[in-house]
């Protein structure tokens, strides 16, 4: 079970929280304008990185915030939470900062 | 036309009783290896990117069917050794729709000769599936699968509470359960195999004709020509030249695509699964409950074989979290309440890749010379033998088979989804 | 009496308590502090199992965790009977009652020994290369007899009465194994502040200082040292003390599963106590001293019983007072052997002789020879004989050479010492080769981990608790905490241990018989056989010998197994490498860690406000999610379907009341409330006036519909939404997604008050009349269809809603949650004139079924749009953007083809379809069949005194008229394909 650090309530055990997916895959101002393909990898098309993940908590049985978190997909370390208005921590962070 | 081989291996041995007694007879000291340990060779005609059941079956069958013999199939580590190895070899057919009940049952009838086929016993054990219904919700899913796939002539028949336990003893179907038994939906043809030997198999067969399967060979890079076609692949055994490169790496499916510059509608998440110790039989069918989140079997050797849901979050740890186990074996002991006193032996977790949908994706990608077989979520093994030949098929006439026309990558660009999550509502 | 093996004095065991036993149905006493393995050789007892394939006769190997033979079960009574438990770890009580397994008739004689004379044609993998003909014999022949030679012991008849217990528990240090690192490393730990638990496997802590007689600690004797740090931790505030207690798995973020056995040793439970309990530990830090583990050694016939790692009997000796035999052969690697040597000759047991196979032994043999004990160096055990019990040891020169038989009733062996590194290894702690040890040990930690003592190769008393202080410190100085002072075990009668040989065969000696994993019966030649047929691997090697995967999950096999398999394919141990560690470290029941998860508290169950009441009126329940719904309400002598039509009948002609607090409801509140909403739903929302209701559609974002229900408008900035039962929380969520994430611009919040009001749906023509006198600060008078008001209902605050689910006259009456039984009382009482009549959920199906309103989730199911589901008129097309609207305009959701919601009537007008049945145009077809369809709604309707049923077909719209056929096993059934409209089409009877 993930301990995850809630920007708002601070570390708290992964069954307070839900899981959203990959994080900063903003919904486009005008679907209308975007090709079926394009629309498509909006919904589908994710990164899925075996490494440094961007992906979005929502500390549901907590304050019901959604946030963003780093997580090593590899080690499932959590690398840094933020807020969503937040902007992503710089790669300094983590594994792939001492390669 | 398949490079002729000089092949200095000699034919493969007879796997029998007899030749167990004549072999015994000589201290075993006369068995070949099942499979060669070649180094790799700088070009191959086709090179199948991941040594698991999927990826050495499809080797298998572009040799056997399609006369290619300058194949390679590359793994990693070692092969069967992701989710070949760690799924709870569960195998059926009934499922809803026209295209994935074509797909399954396909495997399922090639699973019903693949001993035969393979000269490898794989234990393939039709021993029933029965799908529990806890609530009316439940019914009205499962026997609408009942009547699907008997429409599409699958075995798939509905049984009240009362047939279920006859069935399957053990299983509490008293009313005062929390969720009680309502009925439930059973494939008699539907079982389980030996998931290791479903790889050895193949990987022995495969090797008899000609296949070079190189272990401990990472792909690092996939290089494409001028016209964006593929042309080598880079792996820690150096480079191996192709024109044709099949991606049958389940979890990974996404970090290998992503050499070639494909990105895939895929998420991978952790899948536990557990095995008790060993008891005597008790269990004689594979139960699932998608209500409760829980299936369970029981192995030849006496260990009862328990799976469930996914963690929620991506992952490539090859592990998830102790409350995932801890309710699926709540359920367990719900619905068998006479095994709360046996013991988990082991527990452990591969990475399943995850469509939208939760049908594979088996097919051409837009990178000509490179073909995709990946999705297959918590529900690949069962279809081990029909996905390795029907890409086979795909990969050798470039162009897919019939059954597997449906399992595009366009699908999803213009919305002809293939969705069993949403319309099963059961665990695959 | 408490065995004739037994010491006069000594050991932990409690002679003045004797305690009886049986096994196998015959009475033995032990003493209280006995272990059943302990008592069992106390009474001279060594015969305890057979092996799993080929039934060989075993004995006790061990004395801890690590047994791999002396499996048995133990039973309290027909509920209570545990299988495959270790001996060496089972407590003895007064009227325990164990017996052996996996033999027949007896252990002694058993019939399926055979198997070890078919032992040639038995080898590793064999069943891969026969039973494959013919195909069907597999599953009717061979597999069943397979299954039934396999196996241990039995599961339970019965359900298990015992209670299981769960707790979480938060700490600074959680030190793993109190032996003599983990002791030092909790002292330490405490005293700089840290808050602590220790736990450890065993009943007693203290680990290897339990058997210790020689040396002294701080000027105090080990075992003096021990009562007094043990007295001293138990006092200590900030530590929490768990023996019987196996730290079983270690996971992400030091979050380490421990496995508590709470009442197992007792003769009789305590009442009230859990049987087990598990331990959810949140450590900031791990210190990890788990010890070693004796490794055997590889020989042909090293599996009779009598044949014992030698610190396993050292350990039966000065913890139990138990002479494990009267001449005994040592056969080892080790230097710890020869402790063992000197322990047992001192008490008694004469050694015929030690055959070390090393060229040099280490120091320990001159002390061994002082002591007058013969010792041959270069020496290993070759074969051994007897038919019971080991009676004769052949030694051998290493290498090979002439065997000589030395008589003897015990043979002791040790290989060496496997350090526990499996929760390093499950945190993916790397691990290296050390050949000094001949061992893998931690490599770089893990972070928040601290292997000490044995578990990281490091070995001897003084060392150890040098080791798990330093340890200690570290880890609590890691959590802020720090100034103990510093560690000052002075140590004195520590003897220091070399050697370790390569694990594998011994030098010399034949690989046939010499087991490897003695329970699941691999032997050295198995292990040879899979690396010549390809098996290169470690993992290879394992899954195709079944080495490692017995219930002991090779803790004596693994290493002995790599050695032999480097040693075939002629590769260093440390490049082939180790198989992985997995949880748990020993099996832990599904009862602990499924906890008190059972009955009603598997998952929660729901109950509506007004469920007390529907329950006084008799009413059958469904589960229907987490909820529990009234289906029904049959009056004496009713079935269901005659109540169904009864309450049908009602609500047609009269009223009906019906509980609907399961509906989901969410009030959107804000500025931008109307905003949101319109841009959220498909339908349009923006325009509605207060004091309206409308029906929408929610759509996922891939276009097919997720979720339906009312939005009412309370006021410019605030709206009441219901929707399904199912989708409550799931459309909350996705609500606050879309708010939070991709429109934080909007004012707009949402709050689940589902719970908060109780629903209470009047239905039917006389709906307002029964209402009428209960209703203040409304007008009925004016109030029509799809409006809401706020006002009293039968005194209570309310959200009055005109709106159906029935096509009748209906009104939705929502008041607080504590209001709803009286204002349910009420509103029945008033009902009473106009045949008020409660009703349930099939009614209600088959009332809406009757109007063609779908139910998302049965006549929808993921894969169907507003417009397939006739829906299209609720889509706000003139809106820019919705959810999912770009989805529907993608090319298979406007193709034809598309399956669209229409009605069914059977021809013969008696027959109800079944629901999930197949639509069909050619009832002849064979199969596959051309499916054109499903029913997915089919009700009999008393009202229309027909069956009906609703269906999704293949361009259905347009197929109105036709005649399909449904096909059922026994026959297609024709049907006439309708408007999904049953009854009053016009929908009149809505506006009465």
């Amino acid at each position: 079970m993930l301990l995850i650090d809630c920007p708002y309530c601070g570390p708290r055990p992964e069954i307070e929280f839900t899981y959203g997916g990959e994080a900063h895959r903003a919904r486009p101002a005008d679907p209308a304008a975007l090709s079926d393909e394009e629309w498509a990898g909006y919904l589908y098309l994710r990164r899925n990185p075996k490494g440094r993940h961007a992906e979005r908590w929502r500390h549901a049985h907590g304050c019901g915030r959604f946030f963003n978190a780093l997580r090593d997909t590899v080690s499932d370390a959590f690398l840094a939470t933020y807020r969503v208005n937040e902007t992503p921590p710089p790669p300094t962070i983590g594994p792939e900062a001492a390669a | 036309m398949p490079e002729p081989r000089d092949r200095t291996r000699p034919a493969m041995q007879r796997f029998s009783f007899l030749s167990l007694i004549g072999h015994a007879l000589r201290g075993h000291a006369g068995w070949q290896q099942q499979w060669r340990t070649p180094e790799p060779r700088p070009a191959y005609d086709a090179v199948i990117i991941g040594g698991g059941g999927h990826g050495l079956g499809t080797a298998y069958h572009l040799a056997h069917d399609h006369g290619m013999r300058n194949i390679a199939v590359l793994e990693r580590g070692w092969i069967g050794g992701g989710n070949t190895g760690r799924n709870t070899t569960i195998i059926r057919s009934n499922y809803l729709f026209d295209e994935s009940a074509a797909l399954y049952d396909h495997a399922l009838q090639m699973w019903e000769r693949l001993s035969r086929t393979l000269d490898y016993n794989v234990m393939f054990s039709p021993r029933g599936v029965m799908m529990l219904a806890h609530t009316h919700h439940d019914v009205q899913v499962l026997r609408r699968h009942v009547h699907a796939n008997r429409a599409n002539g699958i075995d798939n028949e509905w049984l009240t509470p009362e047939a279920a336990q006859a069935f399957c003893p053990p299983l509490n179907i008293a009313p005062t359960l929390r969720y009680p038994v309502l009925g439930a939906a059973l494939q008699r043809r539907g079982g389980v195999a030996r998931h290791d030997a479903v790889a050895w198999g193949y990987a022995r067969a495969a090797d008899a004709l000609g296949v070079d399967i190189l272990q401990n060979c990472e792909v690092t890079a996939i290089r494409r020509d001028a016209d964006g076609a593929v042309s080598a692949v880079e792996t820690t055994r150096g480079t191996i030249r192709t024109g044709r490169v099949g991606i049958v790496a389940a979890g990974h499916s996404s970090v290998v695509a992503a050499m070639a510059g494909l990105r895939l509608p895929l998420e991978s998440f952790p899948l536990q699964a557990l095995v008790s110790e060993p008891v005597k039989p008790v269990l004689p069918c594979v139960v699932m409950s998608n209500t409760v989140h829980a299936y369970i079997s029981q192995s030849d050797k006496g260990e009862l074989v328990i799976g469930a849901g996914t963690d929620a979050y991506v992952s490539y740890s090859q592990r998830g979290g102790l409350h995932v186990t801890t309710e699926t074996l709540a359920a367990i002991c719900e619905l068998f309440p006479t095994f709360r006193r046996l013991r988990m032996l082991r527990n452990w977790g591969g990475i399943v890749d995850t469509t939208p949908d939760r049908s594979p994706i088996i097919a051409r990608t837009p990178v000509p010379g490179l073909y995709i077989n990946c999705g297959w979520g918590t529900g690949g093994f069962k279809a081990t033998p029909g996905s390795a030949h029907v890409f086979a098929w795909t990969m050798a006439k470039d162009a897919p088979h019939p059954i597997n026309a449906a399992f595009t990558l366009e699908r999803f660009r213009d919305g002809a989804l293939i969705d069993e999550a949403a319309a099963a509502a059961v665990a695959h | 009496m408490i065995g004739a093996f037994r010491t006069p004095s000594g050991g932990r065991i409690d002679r003045a308590r004797p305690l009886r036993f049986s096994f196998d149905g015959r009475v033995h006493h032990g003493a209280a502090g006995d272990t059943l393995a302990s008592a069992l050789l106390a009474n001279g007892v060594h015969l305890v199992g057979r092996s799993f394939k080929y039934h060989r006769r075993r004995g006790i190997l061990g004395a801890a965790a690590e047994e791999p033979n002396a499996l048995v079960t133990v039973t309290r009574d027909a509920a209570r009977s545990t299988p495959n438990l270790r001996a060496t770890q089972v407590e003895l009580f007064q009227g325990l009652r164990a017996d052996s397994q996996n033999r027949w008739p007896s252990l002694d004689h058993d019939a399926s020994a055979v198997a070890n004379l078919l032992a040639p044609l038995l080898p590793a993998g064999f069943y891969y290369k026969t039973f494959k003909f013919p195909a069907w014999a597999w599953r009717r022949l061979y597999e069943p007899a397979i299954r039934a030679a396999a196996g241990l012991g039995r599961a339970p008849a019965h359900p298990d009465p015992d209670r299981y217990a769960q707790r979480y528990a938060h700490c600074d240090v959680l030190v793993v194994g109190a032996g003599p690192a983990g002791l030092a490393a909790a002292t330490l730990a405490a005293e700089s502040g840290a808050r602590v638990i220790l736990c450890d496997e065993q009943a007693e802590m203290g680990g290897s200082l339990l058997a210790e007689s020689a040396a002294t600690i701080d000027g105090r004797p080990a075992q003096g040292w021990l009562a007094a740090t043990l007295a001293a931790l138990a006092r200590h505030p900030r530590v929490t003390l768990l023996a019987r207690t196996t730290a079983f798995g270690c996971f992400a973020g030091n979050m380490v599963a421990l496995d508590e056995r709470v009442t197992d040793h007792l003769a009789a439970p305590t009442p009230g106590l859990p049987r087990q309990r598990l331990w959810l530990v949140r450590a900031r830090q791990v210190v990890v001293a788990a010890g070693a583990l004796e490794r055997p050694l590889v020989f042909p016939h090293n599996d009779r019983p009598g044949i014992m790692l030698a610190d396993a009997a050292r350990t039966y000796l000065m913890r139990y007072g138990v002479r494990v035999g009267r001449r005994a052969v040592v056969a080892t690697a080790h230097d710890s052997a020869y402790d063992a040597a000197l322990a047992l000759h001192a008490a008694g047991v004469a050694i015929a002789a030690i055959a070390d196979q090393r060229p040099t032994p280490g120091a320990a043999a001159e002390r061994v020879r002082a002591a007058g004990i013969a010792v041959r160096s270069g020496c290993v055990v070759a074969t051994t004989g007897g038919r019971q019990r080991v009676a004769w040891a052949g030694l051998m020169p290493a290498g090979g050479g002439a065997t000589e038989p030395v008589p003897c009733d015990t043979l002791l062996i040790c290989g060496g010492w496997t350090p526990s590194v499996h929760l390093v290894s499950q945190a993916r702690g790397a691990l290296r080769f050390a050949p000094e040890t001949q061992a893998f040990v931690p490599d770089r930690p893990v972070p928040g981990q601290h292997p000490a003592g044995a578990c990281r190769g490091v070995f001897g008393l003084a060392a150890a608790l040098a080791d798990g202080a330093a340890a200690g410190e570290a880890a609590s100085r890691a959590t802020g905490h720090g100034g103990a002072r510093p560690w000052r075990g002075a140590v004195s009668g520590d003897t220091a241990w070399t050697g370790g040989g390569a694990p594998g065969l011994a030098p010399g000696v034949g690989a046939g018989r010499a087991f490897v994993d003695f329970q699941n019966d691999v032997t050295a030649k198995d292990v040879q056989l899979a690396t010549r047929e390809g098996f290169r691997a470690i993992e290879h090697v394992k899954r195709y010998t079944t080495a490692g995967m017995a219930t002991d999950q090779g803790k004596t096999a693994n290493l002995n197994t790599l050695g032999i398999a480097a040693a075939a394919l002629a590769r260093p141990m440390a490049e082939v490498g180790l198989t992985t560690f997995r949880m748990p470290y020993t099996p832990v029941p599904f009862g602990s860690l499924a906890g008190a998860a059972r009955g009603d508290l598997l998952d929660p169950v729901r109950r509506t406000p007004l469920h007390d009441r529907a329950a006084a009126l008799g009413a059958v329940f469904e589960d229907v999610g987490q909820w529990r719904r009234a289906r029904f309400f049959p009056r004496s002598g009713e079935d269901m379907a005659a109540a169904v039509a009864r309450e049908c009948r009602a609500v047609r002609t009269g009223a009906g009341l019906f509980d609907a607090s399961t509906l989901g409801k969410i009030e959107v509140a804000g500025p931008d409330a109307a905003r949101f909403l319109d841009r959220f739903y498909a339908s349009a929302v923006a325009a509605l006036p207060t004091g309206r209701c409308r029906y929408a559609v929610l759509c996922r974002e891939d276009g097919f519909i997720m979720d339906d229900g009312i939005i009412a408008r309370l006021a410019a900035d605030r709206f009441h939404v219901t929707t399904t039962t199912g989708g409550a929380a799931r459309v909350l969520a996705m609500m606050e997604d879309y708010l939070q994430t991709e429109w934080p611009e909007l004012e707009a919040w949402v709050t689940s008050v589902t719970e908060q009001w109780a629903v209470l749906a009047v239905q039917g023509p006389r709906a307002r009349a029964v209402l009428a006198p209960l209703v203040d600060g409304v007008d009925l008078g004016t109030f029509v269809h799809m409006r809401m008001a706020e006002g009293r209902v039968a005194g209570a605050p309310a959200r009055l809603m005109r709106v159906s689910f029935t096509g009748e006259t209906g009104f939705e009456v929502n008041v607080p949650a504590d209001f709803g039984p009286a204002v349910w009382d009420a509103t029945l009482a008033a009902g009473q004139a106009h045949g008020l009549t409660p009703y349930g959920t099939e009614a209600m199906h088959v009332l809406r079924a009757e109007k063609g309103y779908i139910v998302v989730g049965q006549d929808t199911d993921g894969t169907v749009t507003p417009d397939d589901a006739g829906l299209g008129w609720t889509v706000g097309r003139a809106k820019a953007d919705f959810v999912g609207r770009r989805s529907l305009a993608r090319a298979a959701m406007a193709a034809p083809g598309r399956r669209q919601l229409v009605g069914l009537l059977t021809e013969d007008g008696m027959r109800t379809l079944e629901e999930g049945a197949q639509l069909v145009a050619d009832p002849h077809e064979g199969p596959p069949m051309r499916v054109l369809g499903h029913v997915s709604s089919a009700y009999h309707s008393a009202t229309l005194g027909h069956p009906i049923a609703l269906a999704l077909l293949t361009d259905g719209r347009a197929r109105t008229g036709e005649r399909l056929f449904v096909a059922m096993p026994e026959g297609a059934v024709p049907v006439r394909v309708t408007s999904p409209v049953f009854y009053d089409p016009e929908g009149a009877r809505l506006h009465g």
